[in-house]
């Protein structure tokens, strides 16, 4: 019964994993087929840290250009980039 | 695939969720007031360096907000955003460590290597089974994207 379960349970992994491939970019992914899941793991690790340093980032950029500005004109490219995106 | 784009109750459906940007319109209205907030409340100067911890922080918090409580991550997002509100507003100067009761590698030889950093690095995945981890890093990690697409609009926009 016990050895049932792990084996459903590993079925659910299998796929869980597929799914976190899946979402990765293309240049990320390697082998696609036969990545272990040790690999696609350091992938995603390296894939989240460098979406953390890009958040950093464009934190920085982003406080730069806004110290330029003055209050209304913030407000309209806000409205203006919402609108094209 | 479609399990996860129903769970998000995105307000615009996209066909091709890994390929086209598709932030959620929640989480950048969100992001974009709390933007116009630092500009306004920033009347004596700010150091560079404050303000973009302020904008990082304020592009964390709308990730956490938006997805709010439905997901472990944000939920332990919140949660450490808002201790560290508290202690900023305390002005106090030592950073608090909590103690974790974490259980070590050790005792979880059945993940494979890597699950560690992928729990360090995922907010919340300390204390998680690993099934849940799997998809809290793959919800994680889209909303991370998201925000990534979103300020980058915005520096293009503010740039031009």
């Amino acid at each position: 019964m016990s050895s049932r379960r792990s084996r459903i349970s590993e079925d659910e992994i299998n796929e869980l994993v597929s799914k976190l491939q899946s979402l990765l970019p293309e240049s990320r992914r390697r082998g696609s087929n036969r990545s272990s899941a040790t690999k696609l793991l350091k992938e995603t690790c390296n894939y989240i840290k460098s979406l953390q340093q890009e958040v950093d980032d464009l934190s920085d950029r982003l406080s730069d250009l806004m110290a330029g500005m003055d209050n209304n004109s913030v407000q309209a490219d806000i409205i203006r980039s919402l609108l094209s995106s | 695939m479609d399990q996860f784009m129903d769970r998000k109750n995105y307000t615009h459906r996209n066909p091709n969720p890994n390929y086209t940007p598709n932030y959620n319109s929640m989480q950048s209205l969100r992001f974009i007031q709390a933007l116009a907030r630092i500009n306004r409340a920033a009347p004596k100067p700010t150091t560079p360096s404050r303000r973009t911890k302020q904008i990082r922080r304020a592009a964390y918090a709308s990730m956490a907000y938006t997805s709010g409580s439905r997901h472990n991550w944000s939920r332990a997002l919140l949660i450490r955003l808002r201790q560290r509100q508290r202690l900023r507003s305390l002005r106090l100067l030592t950073v608090r460590r909590r103690v974790r009761i974490v259980t070590p590698a050790m005792s979880r030889p059945e993940e494979p290597a890597r699950a560690e950093t992928l729990r360090r690095l995922v907010p919340g995945g300390k204390s998680m089974e690993y099934c849940n981890l799997l998809e809290e890093t793959a919800d994680y990690m889209q909303c991370l994207r998201s925000q990534v697409q979103l300020m980058q609009s915005l520096v293009d926009a503010f740039s031009s």
